[in-house]
């Protein structure tokens, strides 16, 4: 009897763990169909290449790709080399038990763990306020240039955003660098820095991209963050400048799906936007593991 | 070339004079060809820590030069550690510290004045699994020089093709050296290795096992190559392997548990040991 119970316990148990995997894929191949059938229809060059139209109701989203691009490149240009050195003094020059990297270690723990809206607020009180309003103040004598939402403020939000994604994968890919090349070069006079330089970066290049290439991903994801420092509702120009506005694609999609003045006719451009922000990180996230699984390969086959 | 910007003469004034390890040397024998009795690396009681772990006790060792001094001794003996000792790699170990003294032509190698990348450029280490940068052959060998400073091709090339000829590899790579050297055979490898070292012309080498991770061929190659070195080079060699020790070196010390028990020519320490532990250890009855 207690042997019979047994076996449907475990026979249920085996459906639950079936049923619960089922629901993921179920899930996402709602989510993910629903937009491509329903986004796949709008897409076209002109789609691509022009600017909404109508309050949105027509036209293109350019302006916001190309915001959307210029925001994660203005952040890759400040994460990548603040992660990298960050990274670099944890895993080569701090004592690997000092309270220092233990500290900074925490911190970019915690860091990765704070909500997005509020690295948004941040940005606005410390960037926006803080810096720019310090700007126009000190050299520009009151008048408000920087001191106002911008994409360089919004882009290093982001940067600060996407700091524990670069440390991490960067320490990880230093991590993976053989100990014997370290002390070859040292056994040959090498100073730390020539070390550093032309031993262990090099090797650990195709990390630090696959670290900067998640971080990408993540920027271009985020909307809570730049919602306040920089990303605008609708401009009849591109960003040209630093501290010009820009439109976003993530943002794009919050203000069609919010303040729409006709639903039925924005819904196809929600749709196609959507599809469009959808495909950039997939193709990132992509091509991070394609690097990954390149650099491991390569580095077993090196064993 | 000068280990130290600044020197004080007292300190040069100590090099030279009869060191304490001299005592366990014997005379020099007579029917023994001996280049030179002059006494390159000269340890003086030496004591090594790993933290609280007292890893080598009290060790001195005269290294003559242009001999080959064999360093052997069951695993955890300390033979690695101490020749790490010889040109600072442990240093790069955090929480070792060490008492004694390393004189290196009279120059105590750690005294604060000392520049690590100039006492490494003229003590070399080839290490015991071959460690060639995965880089191309011509860029390991050239690695050392570069990092010293030298821009010129034609150098770079010359001092690249002089290595590898001294290396005894000239012939089997040098038609192909823009090639990875991760791509060559494990005795071709560690003969990269050994090319990287000569290639920044040290004065010393220093090999921790070169060939244990190697085929029997590979190693006979190896233990040719040491012998050719030796006119050029002082080598010290730690090793496993006793009859290698016995074939190749000039003189043997024999390390047990971070003491070196025995310190002789390398006949007397295989054919007459003073030490009973010396004499169970090489007659193959423990380690």
């Amino acid at each position: 009897m207690a042997k019979n119970a047994t076996r449907i316990q475990g026979f249920v148990f085996k459906g639950l763990t079936v049923g619960a995997t089922a629901v993921i894929v179920a899930m996402l191949v709602l989510v993910v169909g629903n937009i491509v059938t329903n986004g796949y229809g709008r897409l076209s060059w002109d789609f691509f290449t022009k600017a909404p139209e109508q309050g949105m109701t027509a036209g293109g989203i350019f302006p916001a790709i190309f915001g959307t691009v210029a925001l994660v490149l203005l952040m890759t240009i400040a994460v990548v080399p603040l992660g990298v050195l960050t990274a670099v003094y944890l895993h080569e020059y701090a004592k690997p038990d000092s309270r220092m990297a233990r500290l900074v270690r925490v911190a970019v723990g915690n860091l990765a763990g704070v909500p997005s809206i509020v690295f948004g607020l941040f940005g606005l009180g410390f960037f926006i306020h803080f810096i720019g309003g310090g700007i126009d103040k000190v050299l520009l004598g009151g008048e408000v240039a920087w001191g106002q939402p911008a994409i360089i403020w919004a882009s290093l939000t982001l940067a600060v955003l996407t700091l524990p994604v670069v440390i991490v994968s960067t320490e990880e890919a230093l991590r993976a660098v053989p100990n014997d090349y370290r002390e070859a070069s040292y056994a040959l006079g090498g100073t730390k820095w020539q070390t550093i330089r032309k031993i262990v970066l090099p090797h650990s290049i195709p990390g630090i991209l696959t670290g900067s290439i998640l971080a990408v991903s993540r920027g271009a994801g985020e909307v809570a963050p730049i919602m306040f420092t920089g990303a605008a509702y609708f401009l009849p120009y591109l960003p040209h400048k630093l501290n010009d506005q820009f439109m976003e694609l993530g943002y794009h999609i919050f203000v069609m799906s919010t303040q729409s003045p006709d639903v039925e006719k924005t819904k196809p451009i929600l749709y196609g936007t959507v599809l469009v922000l959808l495909m950039l990180t997939f193709v990132l996230n992509l091509l991070a593991i394609l690097i990954r699984s390149r650099i491991r390969t390569a580095q077993r086959r090196a064993r | 070339m000068e280990i130290t910007g600044r020197r004080n003469k007292s300190q040069r004034d100590f090099a030279m004079k009869g060191s304490p390890g001299e005592n366990i040397d014997t005379a020099p024998n007579a029917q023994e060809k001996t280049p030179s009795e002059r006494i390159k690396i000269s340890v003086e009681h030496l004591d090594f820590y790993y933290g609280q772990t007292l890893a080598l006790k009290n060790v001195s060792i005269p290294i003559r030069e242009h001999h080959i001094t064999a360093l052997i001794g069951p695993s955890g003996c300390g033979k690695s550690t101490f020749l790490r000792t010889l040109n600072r790699m442990n240093d790069i170990i955090p929480g070792t510290r060490l008492e004694g003294r390393v004189l290196l032509d009279g120059t105590d190698i750690y005294h604060d004045n000392i520049d690590l990348s100039i006492l490494r450029r003229k003590v070399g280490m080839v290490f015991q699994k071959s460690n060639p940068f995965p880089k191309s052959i011509f860029e390991n060998v050239a690695y050392g020089l570069r990092i010293g400073g030298v821009r010129e091709r034609s150098v770079l090339r010359d001092a690249v093709e002089k290595a590898l000829k001294d290396a005894a590899l000239w012939e089997e790579v040098g038609d192909k050296l823009h090639t990875s050297a991760l791509q060559l055979s494990g005795g071709q490898q560690q003969r990269v290795c050994i090319a990287r070292a000569l290639a920044i012309q040290p004065e010393v080498i220093l090999m921790d096992e070169p060939a244990s991770a190697l085929d029997p061929i590979s190693t006979a190659k190896i233990e040719e190559l040491i012998q050719d070195l030796k006119k050029d080079y002082t080598i010290v060699i730690v090793t496993h392997n006793m009859q290698q020790a016995a074939r190749c070196s000039d003189h043997t010390g024999f390390f047990l548990l971070g003491e070196l028990v025995e310190f002789d020519k390398t006949s007397n320490i295989f054919t007459n040991p003073a030490d009973k532990r010396t004499e169970d250890y090489v007659t193959g009855r423990f380690g």
